[in-house]
C-alpha cells in the first residue's frame, strides 16, 4: 500500500494495481501524440491482459503487432499468431474459458470469417474484448474505411461500443474489460473504431502513467464455470439438453438466449459510469436539427454543426457511444426538441439509422433522415452533411463544395 | 490435487444424486496407474451415454476415460457430432464450442493453463469425430500440430457423418455409397495418421478399439508425450454399425476385421517421444 491507499499490490508484470475509477478518472495524465493503433498498445499495457492471439489483416495489423511487443516486454502472458480469424476467435475463446483476460483485434472480411465464434463467445459468457478496426466488406476487394461490418455484429449477443477517436478508444478498452467482466454482465465487448481514420492517424491523447494497471481478472467471478479443473465441472447430467426434442430443452435454450441479451442490458449502469454516459451531446441543447452519429461520423457532424451556426442555424450532435446496449431513453431525451433527425454514416446500409428508427417508432414525432451515406473508402467532408441539412430545411446552399 | 473438487459438501450430501456420490467414493482419482482393468470395480467418469446400443464409440469413450493418467486435472475438448451427445455425461471439465474449432480452443486452453498454473500438470485432450477432425476442422487440427501445441488429439473415425444421417466424409473409403456421394465416393480416404506425422506430431497411432488394454497404452503414451514434448494423435476406428448395416452386437467383430486390414495397428514416435515412453515404462506408469 502507499499513496493514500491508491495502490493494491502489483500485477504479474510488476505494475502497481489501481482501481478502475482511479485509472480512468483520477490518475494524472500526460499528453502524447500517437496513432490509434499505438493507443491500443498503451491501453493493453495498463490492462493486466493475460492473453492475445493475432492474425494479419489491414488495418488492424499494427495494433496486433504492438500487442506482440507487449508480450515480449512481459506485459501480456500468452501471444501467438493464429491460422485465420476463425481459428483466432476460437483460440481466444479457449484462453478465456481457461480463465484469462483476453484481447484480440480484427477488421472487415476477418470479422466475417470469424463470425460463427461471436454468438458462441456470448453464449459461453466469455468477456473477451475484440478491438474492431472497421474496413470495407465488398467484392471486388476493398481495404478502405467503411463500417458496414458493425451491422453484422448487432445481434451476436456481444456488447458493442463505438469510439470517435483514439482517446475514446484508449479509455473504452480499459473500461471495456471492467464492464464486461462484471458477474452480472460477463459477455464479450467489441470496441469498434473506423479503421484508418483512427488506426492510422496521429492525434494528441492523454494517458495515465505506464507503471499502473487495472486489477487482474478474477476468473471465478464468472457466472459459468471456468474450464481449469480447479472448480467442480459445470455439467454432469444424464439427460443433456443438446439435441433433445422436449420442452425442457427448448425452454433452456430459449431462456439462455434471453439471458445473454439481459446481461447486455445489465451493463447499462456500469457502462454509463465508466464511459461517462452512453451518449454525448454537442451543440445547441434546444436545437430542432439534431444529428445522431457514432464513430468518426460524429466528428464530421460536429464540424457541420459549426458551419450551420455560421448560417444562423442551431444544430446539435448526439453521439452514440454504446450501440449494444442501445441508449433508447438517452436518445429520446436528447432529441425531444428535434424536428429533424439526420443520421450520417460510413456505410451503405445505414445500420444506425435503422436502430434509431426502430427505437423511436411511436415515441418521437421528428422526421428521421439517413444521410449522407459514405462508403467504400470515401471521406465524409462536413460540407456534405451541411449541404444535406440545408436541403432538408429548404434553405439555399451557399457553400461551394 | 484438484480431485478435491469432487468432494461433496457435507451439508448437501443428502440431496446429491447417487452418481455424484459415487464419483467421490468410487472413482479413481490421484492414481496415474488407473486403467481399463478398473472398469468393473471403479465408478466410471462417463455416466451412461446417449449413443446407439452397441456403438463402438461408446467403448472408446469408456476405455479412454478409464485410462487418463490425471483425470482430476484433464480438460477434454469436443466438437459437434455423435461425440458431442456424450459430453454432458462426462464428469470432467469438458468444452463444446463449435464444429471444427476443437484444436484451436484446446490450444488456447492449454497455453493459458500453462501460464496460470506453471507448477501444475494440466492435460488437454481433444476428442472429436472424423468430420470435425479431418473435414471442417482440418485447418485447426493441422495448425495446432504445426504450432507444436502440447495437446493430445483423438479422432473417432467412423468413416461417415453419422449424426447428420449418414453422409460421406473425408475418411469414407473410395467407392462407398453414402448420402452426398450417391455414385460412390470419388476419391481416396484421407490418410490422417500420415498427415499427423508430416505435420509434426511426436506420437501417432492408428488402431481399432477392439482391445481395451491397447487403447489404454496408446492413451497413456500420447498424453505423457504431449505433456513433455508436443502434439500427439490417436486415430481410432469406431465403425458406425448403423450406417454400415451391422447389428448392435457386431461392432467388435467389425473392428477385429479392421485390425487385420485397413486399421492394422500402426504406431509412430519421434526419438523424443520414445525417450518419454521409455522413462514412463520404467516408472511403471505405462
Amino acid at each position: 500500500m502507499g499513496n493514500n491507499g491508491v495502490y493494491q499490490g502489483v500485477n504479474k508484470s510488476g505494475q502497481k494495481i489501481v482501481s478502475p475509477d482511479y485509472m480512468l478518472f483520477e490518475a494524472p495524465r500526460e499528453k502524447v501524440f500517437m496513432t490509434g493503433s499505438e493507443a491500443v498498445k498503451e491501453a493493453v499495457k495498463r490492462a493486466s491482459v493475460d492473453a492475445s492471439v493475432s492474425y494479419p489483416i489491414t488495418p488492424q495489423s499494427e495494433a496486433a503487432h504492438l500487442i506482440g511487443e507487449l508480450w515480449v516486454e512481459g506485459y501480456v502472458g500468452v501471444y501467438f499468431r493464429g491460422e485465420s480469424e476463425f481459428g483466432v476467435m476460437s483460440e481466444v475463446a479457449g484462453c478465456s474459458m481457461a480463465g484469462a483476460r483476453v484481447i484480440t483485434t480484427t477488421s472487415g472480411p476477418g470479422t466475417l470469417r470469424a463470425m460463427e465464434n461471436f454468438p458462441m463467445w456470448a453464449g459461453s459468457r466469455l468477456p473477451i474484448q475484440l478491438v474492431l478496426m472497421a474496413r470495407g466488406v465488398n467484392s471486388p476487394l476493398s481495404i478502405q474505411p467503411d463500417n458496414l461490418e458493425i451491422s453484422f455484429l448487432l445481434d451476436t449477443g456481444c456488447m458493442i461500443w463505438h469510439a470517435e477517436n483514439a482517446q475514446e478508444l484508449f479509455d473504452m478498452i480499459l473500461a471495456g474489460f471492467v464492464v464486461a467482466e462484471k458477474t452480472d454482465v460477463h459477455v464479450p465487448i467489441i470496441t469498434a473504431i473506423d479503421g484508418f481514420f483512427i488506426s492510422h492517424t496521429r492525434e494528441s491523447i492523454m494517458i495515465p502513467p505506464e507503471d499502473i494497471a487495472l486489477p487482474p481478472y478474477n476468473p471465478y467471478v464468472s457466472p459459468t464455470p471456468i474450464i481449469d479443473a480447479e472448480i467442480a465441472p459445470g455439467r454432469y447430467i444424464k439427460d443433456p439438453f443438446v439435441m433433445k426434442s422436449n420442452y425442457i430443452s427448448y425452454a433452456t435454450h430459449a431462456s439462455w438466449q434471453w439471458e445473454v441479451r439481459a446481461a447486455i442490458e445489465r451493463s447499462r449502469p456500469y457502462a454509463k459510469h465508466y464511459l461517462r454516459g452512453l451518449i454525448e451531446e454537442f451543440g445547441d441543447s434546444e436545437a430542432e436539427l439534431v444529428f445522431i452519429a457514432s464513430g468518426t461520423a460524429a466528428s464530421q457532424a460536429k464540424e457541420a454543426t459549426r458551419m450551420l451556426l455560421d448560417e444562423g442555424i442551431k444544430a446539435k450532435v448526439v453521439k452514440v457511444k454504446s450501440i449494444r446496449p442501445f441508449p433508447h431513453q438517452e436518445l429520446l431525451e436528447a432529441t425531444k426538441t428535434a424536428k429533424y433527425i439526420i443520421v450520417p454514416e460510413f456505410n451503405v446500409v445505414g445500420w444506425l439509422e435503422r436502430e434509431v428508427r426502430a427505437s423511436f417508432y411511436g415515441k418521437s414525432n421528428a422526421t428521421i433522415i439517413g444521410t449522407p451515406r459514405v462508403a467504400g473508402g470515401m471521406t465524409m467532408p462536413p460540407e456534405i452533411i451541411y449541404r444535406d441539412a440545408l436541403k432538408i430545411l429548404g434553405k439555399e446552399v451557399s457553400y461551394v463544395l | 490435487m484438484s480431485f478435491n473438487i469432487y468432494k461433496v459438501n457435507e451439508e448437501l450430501r443428502e440431496f446429491m444424486p447417487p452418481e455424484i456420490l459415487e464419483l467421490e467414493e468410487k472413482a479413481t482419482w490421484g492414481n496415474p496407474k488407473r486403467g481399463v482393468m478398473d472398469l468393473p470395480y471403479a465408478k466410471e467418469l462417463l455416466e451412461e451415454h446417449s449413443l446407439c446400443a452397441g456403438c463402438p464409440e461408446s467403448d472408446a469413450f469408456r476405455y479412454i476415460l478409464a485410462s487418463l493418467p490425471n483425470p482430476e486435472d484433464t480438460i477434454i475438448v469436443n466438437s459437434t457430432g455423435c461425440t458431442s451427445l456424450v459430453f454432458p455425461q462426462i464428469a470432467l471439465h469438458t468444452v463444446h464450442s463449435l464444429f471444427g474449432n476443437q484444436n484451436a480452443v484446446a490450444s488456447g486452453i492449454k497455453r493459458v493453463l500453462e501460464y496460470r498454473f506453471p507448477n501444475k500438470v494440466k492435460d488437454v485432450v481433444v476428442l472429436a469425430g472424423d468430420g470435425a477432425t479431418v473435414d471442417i476442422g482440418l485447418d485447426c487440427t493441422l495448425q495446432s500440430f504445426f504450432r507444436q501445441e502440447k495437446i493430445t488429439t483423438i479422432c473417432y473415425d467412423n468413416e461417415v457423418y453419422a449424426n447428420t444421417g449418414g453422409q460421406e466424409s473425408g475418411l469414407t473409403v473410395k467407392g462407398h455409397v453414402f448420402k452426398m456421394a450417391p455414385k460412390g465416393k470419388q476419391w481416396d480416404k484421407v490418410p490422417m495418421w500420415q498427415l499427423a506425422i508430416d505435420s509434426g506430431c511426436h506420437y501417432v497411432v492408428r488402431m481399432t478399439v477392439s482391445s481395451p488394454r491397447r487403447v489404454e497404452q496408446a492413451v497413456k503414451k500420447a498424453i505423457y508425450v504431449a505433456r513433455e514434448v508436443g502434439p500427439t494423435y490417436i486415430h481410432l476406428y469406431t465403425p458406425c454399425i448403423l450406417e454400415i448395416g451391422r447389428n448392435s452386437d457386431e461392432g467388435l467383430e467389425e473392428m477385429k476385421l479392421g485390425d487385420k486390414e485397413r486399421f492394422s495397428f500402426f504406431e509412430y514416435m519421434t526419438p523424443q517421444a520414445e525417450e518419454v515412453i521409455k522413462r514412463k515404462k520404467e516408472e511403471g506408469l505405462i
